[in-house]
């Protein structure tokens, strides 16, 4: 069996008395979208937290590749292939659509140490950068400030950033939330094609998108993992039903925790 | 911020001020260029704070101390006999980056108002510093017997040559920074005052590089001061007290933080108010600071913020 590209061990995470992530183990393999489902508060991007560094978990361990990554500052992890696309839009907003994903891209150089010449002209940034926006439909809003984007637009600017920076592991956190129904069916199909290039988690509530991209299948509740197989298993699974499937179908909920 | 209205202004204030000393001649107002060259020096230390409040978020409220810090360089290697030029000032500039690096690596581990407080406890100490030290005059300063010499090169006893080698000194403090805020490294210090978590997900250890940023502004700083204590041969604890570093920021907030040529109009403001509202009265203090909130607060942007067009919401 070829070794997973990440590989959870054990993680848990409390908030005082909250037991955010209870003892999850698993793993990402390139080629595959592993989707993350659960109902609110389950811990979804909690344990995406852990997986950037942005939380670090009390214990437990998180290896990138084979190699033990539990206790690197988020940069050090982006760097070494690591990229996400958060929940609740994190961008430059007084930054035009070009720089935000310019800015990604720079972050593949392995210094930013230059002062002199201009990052807005440098093609080194630039091209890369456009490249992208056109992936995602977005080449045309390149001129405008981020803050002026629609919030689909957003997320999508969010997904470009991620992919600038030249990942091997995309951790998506509700790429389609709160898009329209366009936008959303656009973003399903770019994730179906980029598959064979990254190991992705895909934290997701449209059960859709989820069945029709995932080849693996995690359910959370209450930060434990109740459930993990393809998603054929899980759609048949008597406890995914009664703890999440059954309770809220499509749930269109836009609430989210810290992030 | 648009490139051409901040182009036309600095090329507006580079003209005016290139003018100084010809008009101070004329007019016969000798008392013009000594406030001049002050206003240009005190405006590469502005121009310097503006690389890390208006680019980096980081509001320093001490550094008034680089001033002070490069002040006393000159002053002190004055005193042991050390008169070169290409030995003070190349120390002022070490001696004020050691200082930025140092205290910064602190400083920098603290946001928001953690941030002012740890600069402002930084730049008290060494003014109690140069308050204690009897051997270089403490509270009452250190008189610098001789100007830098730079050997035949220039000759900085002279008035106008001293103005214009501030004036050439602040063009090029300007332009460094206009330079540097659109730089790769320009852009990391923008986006992490923005969204330093993002930067840091996106594989950026900003710390460094808000670090280094924090050293090139001390840096500068220090040669305003190398400047300043030869403009009035002369250096005190005065030079860097809190007071100081309080008017340096307010200079910037003035002028237009975050635009490259808004400080230098925010301090031409500032002083040249000054010396006009203490001219009629000596508690001129009252009537500035109120001034200066209702122009912060009728705008937002600074001088520079007013002259531009208004920007969509
Ligand atoms: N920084 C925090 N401090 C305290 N509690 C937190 C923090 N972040 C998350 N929690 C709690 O941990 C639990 C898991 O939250 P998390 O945001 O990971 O859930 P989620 O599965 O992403 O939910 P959603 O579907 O709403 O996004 C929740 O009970 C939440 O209130
Ligand atoms: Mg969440």
């Amino acid at each position: 069996m070829p070794d997973a590209l990440v590989r959870t061990r054990g993680l848990c995470k409390h908030f005082g008395g909250v037991v955010a992530t209870d003892n999850v183990t698993l793993e990402l393999n390139r080629g595959e979208i592993h989707a993350v489902i659960g109902p609110n508060g389950a811990g979804k991007t909690t344990l995406i937290n852990q997986l950037t560094g942005e939380l670090f978990p009390d214990a437990g361990s998180i290896l990138l590749d084979g190699r033990d990554i539990t206790r690197e500052p988020p940069a050090v992890r982006a760097r070494a292939g690591l990229a996400r696309a958060y929940q609740i839009v994190s961008i430059f907003p007084a930054f035009s659509v070009l720089q935000n994903v310019a800015l990604a891209v720079q972050a593949t150089q392995p210094h930013s140490f230059r002062f002199w010449r201009e990052a807005a002209r440098d093609a080194r940034l630039l091209d890369p950068a456009m490249e992208i926006l056109a992936r995602l439909g977005l080449e045309g809003r390149a001129g405008a400030l981020a803050s002026q984007l629609s919030h689909g637009e957003q997320r999508q600017l969010e997904l470009a950033m991620a992919l600038a920076t030249r990942p091997r592991v995309l951790l998506l956190d509700e790429p389609t939330a709160g898009m329209g129904h366009e936008e959303s069916r656009h973003i399903v199909s770019l994730l179906g094609t980029l598959k064979s290039d990254y190991a992705i988690l895909l934290v997701e509530h449209d059960m859709n998108a989820v069945f029709a991209l995932a080849d693996l299948i995690t359910v959370l509740v209450y930060g434990r993992i109740v459930a993990s197989g393809a998603p054929d298993e899980i759609r048949g699974d008597a406890e995914v039903k009664r703890a999440y499937l059954g309770e809220k179908k499509k749930a269109p909920r836009r609430t989210g925790a810290a992030d | 911020m648009s490139t051409r209205l901040q182009f036309a202004l600095g090329a507006g204030l580079l003209i005016a001020l290139a003018a100084i000393p010809p008009v101070a001649s004329l007019a016969g107002i000798p008392f013009l260029l000594t406030l001049f060259t002050r206003i240009v020096i005190v405006a590469i230390a502005s121009v310097s704070l503006n690389l890390i409040l208006g680019y980096g978020g980081m509001y320093s409220l001490g550094h008034a101390v680089y001033i002070g810090i490069g002040g006393y360089t000159v002053g002190i290697l004055a005193f042991h006999g050390v008169h070169s030029g290409l030995v003070q000032w190349p120390l002022a500039l070490a001696v004020s980056a050691l200082f930025a690096l140092v205290t910064g690596a602190l400083c920098l581990r603290t946001r928001g108002v953690y941030f002012i407080m740890i600069t402002l406890a930084f730049a008290q100490m060494v003014y109690f510093l140069t308050v204690g030290v009897a051997k270089y005059g403490g509270d009452d300063g250190l008189t610098i017997a001789r100007r830098s010499s730079f050997g035949g090169l220039v000759n900085l006893a002279d008035r106008t040559t001293f103005y214009y080698v501030s004036l050439a000194f602040l063009l090029a403090a300007v332009l460094v920074v206009w330079r540097i805020s659109r730089s790769h490294f320009g852009m990391v210090v923008r986006g992490a005052c923005a969204n330093d978590r993002r930067m840091q997900a996106l594989g950026f250890p900003t710390y460094r590089y808000r670090l280094a940023a924090y050293v090139i502004a001390g840096t500068m700083g220090g040669l305003a001061g190398a400047l300043l204590a030869n403009q009035t041969d002369f250096v005190n604890p005065e030079m860097l007290s809190w007071t100081r570093s309080g008017d340096l920021m307010i200079m910037v907030i003035l002028g237009g933080s975050g635009s490259v040529i808004g400080p230098v109009a925010g301090t031409v403001a500032y002083m040249v108010l000054e010396e006009v509202l203490s001219g009629i009265t000596e508690h001129w203090q009252i009537i500035l600071g109120p001034l200066v909130v209702l122009m912060a607060l009728v705008r937002q942007g600074g001088i520079v913020g007013w002259l531009s067009p208004k920007r969509h919401a």
